[in-house]
């Protein structure tokens, strides 16, 4: 079983986390305003890399905060752990 | 039960790959070979099959082969039912054993909510000429002996949806079928052959550029599965998909005990018996992306647990092994096929957890699709731009895999 490091716990086994998809999307700055292709992008288009990806996990099983990761999706090697209010960090 | 045919040592050839082609079918799984056959079939024979690994080596190889067409709306109606028919008559049209099994299909109701859905998907169903029948948990009994229908487990069979004409085909040889028959038409089936790259000149396709060079194509198909984000970001276009392992799992080889498929949504496990006679189960997604052909094992251990308590005989069955392929689903649960912005380029993607079962009618109607350059009837209300119209096709409570 794949160990994730909880920013506040420490690796902890993955069947404690839940999975939040991709990170940083940004709620829309003015709904009434935006068009339905937009909208569409909003509600159901997200990135979908053979690669890094930053995506939220929340440790519901113990700490239950939510914090982001950058995983390579091929390798699920997680690449770096973050909280909500970091940016993405660089990965070279 | 069938016998099984012998392990055939020559199916088609393996040509360089030419310039150029008239249409250009990118993942050599059942549905880009599919494709590929019922192009030629119609005379458009200048077609290569371009595929990265070995031939049907992707998802076709993994899934659990289960076939039906009791989903819910009448657009998957279409499109389902026209593959099941296409199913009943494709050992004879392509000269090939595909042990096509029609056992029937059980999916089972464990809660006041899920008879109620099931009643109603039974009645969509015949509504749409498609054979199904509720029956109770004495039915499931006399249709599956060894389900558990005990009131006193934690989630009680009530009964189920029946379809007797679902059932299983053995995936490789319906893959190997396709291969010959299309090979045998004149496509070129190019195995070891990576697309890297899309060409497009002013808005249209013009080629792909591939591990053994660049080859010409006047239409491109994507029949790419859990890989087709990665191959439409090679033209700037996003897709609604996310790509997911999902597993399987077999026991040892064990006497005929297993008559039928039984399919749980709510505890989620499905078992078949395989010819040969092992169990095959499958499960959920992994909630992550992914793309590395492997999964989490808590998945197995809870996909394990319902199978027990569904079917306490298997307790002391071995299991053999497990694996994981890539899916890409949806927001809708239901596939994405037609066009695209770029103009000669199509689409065949989105079939998440249950693609296979679409194999012979999707290999139709996107050769249709692509032959005419708009889509076929059955493929027209899977067009991309449903999820800006907002006209989804929501199979979730029918897909029976949680995605
Ligand atoms: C564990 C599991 C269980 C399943 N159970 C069922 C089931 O019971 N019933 C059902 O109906 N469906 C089931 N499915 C789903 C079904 O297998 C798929 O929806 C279906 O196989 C997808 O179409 P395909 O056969 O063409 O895909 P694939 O066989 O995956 O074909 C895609 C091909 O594209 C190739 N490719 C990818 N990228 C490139 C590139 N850049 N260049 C060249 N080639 C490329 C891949 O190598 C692959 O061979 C299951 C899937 C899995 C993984
Ligand atoms: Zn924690």
């Amino acid at each position: 079983m794949q160990l994730i490091p909880c920013p506040w716990c420490g690796p902890r086994e993955e069947a404690e986390f839940h999975y939040g998809g991709q990170a940083h999307v940004a709620y829309p700055a003015d709904p009434s305003a935006m068009p339905d292709e937009e909208w569409a992008k909003f509600v159901f288009f997200r990135d979908n890399p053979s690669g890094p990806f930053a995506e939220r996990w929340s440790h519901s099983a113990g700490c239950r905060r939510w914090f982001n990761a950058v995983r390579d999706t091929r390798t699920h090697d997680l690449l770096a752990v973050y909280r909500l209010d970091e940016p993405r960090p660089v990965i070279s | 039960m069938t016998d099984l045919p012998e392990h055939p040592d020559f199916l088609w050839d393996n040509p360089e790959p030419r310039k150029s082609y008239d249409v250009v079918v990118v993942g050599g799984g059942g549905h880009g070979l599919a494709t590929a056959y019922y192009l030629a079939k119609q005379g458009i024979t200048n077609v290569a099959v371009l595929e990265k690994g070995w031939l049907a080596g992707g998802n076709m190889a993994r899934n659990t082969t289960i076939i039906r067409s009791n989903y819910l709306w009448d657009e998957s109606s279409g499109i389902y039912e026209h593959s099941l028919k296409l199913w009943e008559g494709l050992e004879e049209d392509l000269g090939y054993p595909i042990l096509f099994s029609q056992r029937g299909v059980l999916n089972l109701a464990h809660s006041l909510q899920d008879v109620r859905d099931s009643v109603r998907r039974v009645e969509a169903n015949k509504l749409n000429g498609i054979d199904a029948e509720w029956v109770d948990a004495n039915g499931v009994k006399e249709i599956c002996p060894i389900v558990n229908i005990s009131p006193d487990v934690r989630y009680p069979v009530l009964g189920a949806t029946f379809q007797p004409r679902a059932g299983i085909a053995k995936h490789d040889y319906v893959a190997w079928g396709f291969a010959r028959a299309a090979h045998e038409l004149g496509v070129d089936l190019i195995q070891n052959c990576e697309v890297t790259g899309i060409t497009t000149a002013g808005g249209r396709v013009t080629g792909v550029e591939t591990s053994r060079g660049r080859i010409a194509a006047g239409k491109v198909g994507l029949c790419a599965a859990g890989h087709t984000s990665v191959l439409a970001r090679m033209v700037g276009l996003d897709l609604p998909l996310t790509s997911h392992p999902l597993q399987a799992l077999v026991s040892e080889l064990l006497e005929p005990i297993h008559p039928t498929v039984v399919m749980s949504n709510a505890v989620h496990v499905y078992v078949s018996q395989a010819h040969k006679g092992e169990l095959v189960m499958g499960a959920g997604i992994d909630s992550y992306h992914g793309y590395g052909q492997r999964g989490s094992f808590h998945i197995i251990e809870q996909q394990m647990a319902a199978a027990l308590e569904l079917f306490p005989v298997f307790a002391r069955a071995h299991l053999l092994r497990t694996w994981a392929g890539i899916v890409d689903t949806s927001p809708d649960a239901s596939p994405i096929i037609g066009l695209t912005p770029v103009e000669n380029l199509f689409l065949n993607c989105g079939w998440g957890t249950g693609g296979f079962k679409a194999t012979p009618g999707v290999g139709d109607v996107f050769a249709a699709t692509i032959a005419r350059g708009k889509p076929h009837e059955y493929a027209e209300p899977f067009a991309l731009d449903r999820f800006t119209t907002g006209a989804l096709v929501d199979e979730h409570g029918a897909a029976a895999v949680a995605h």
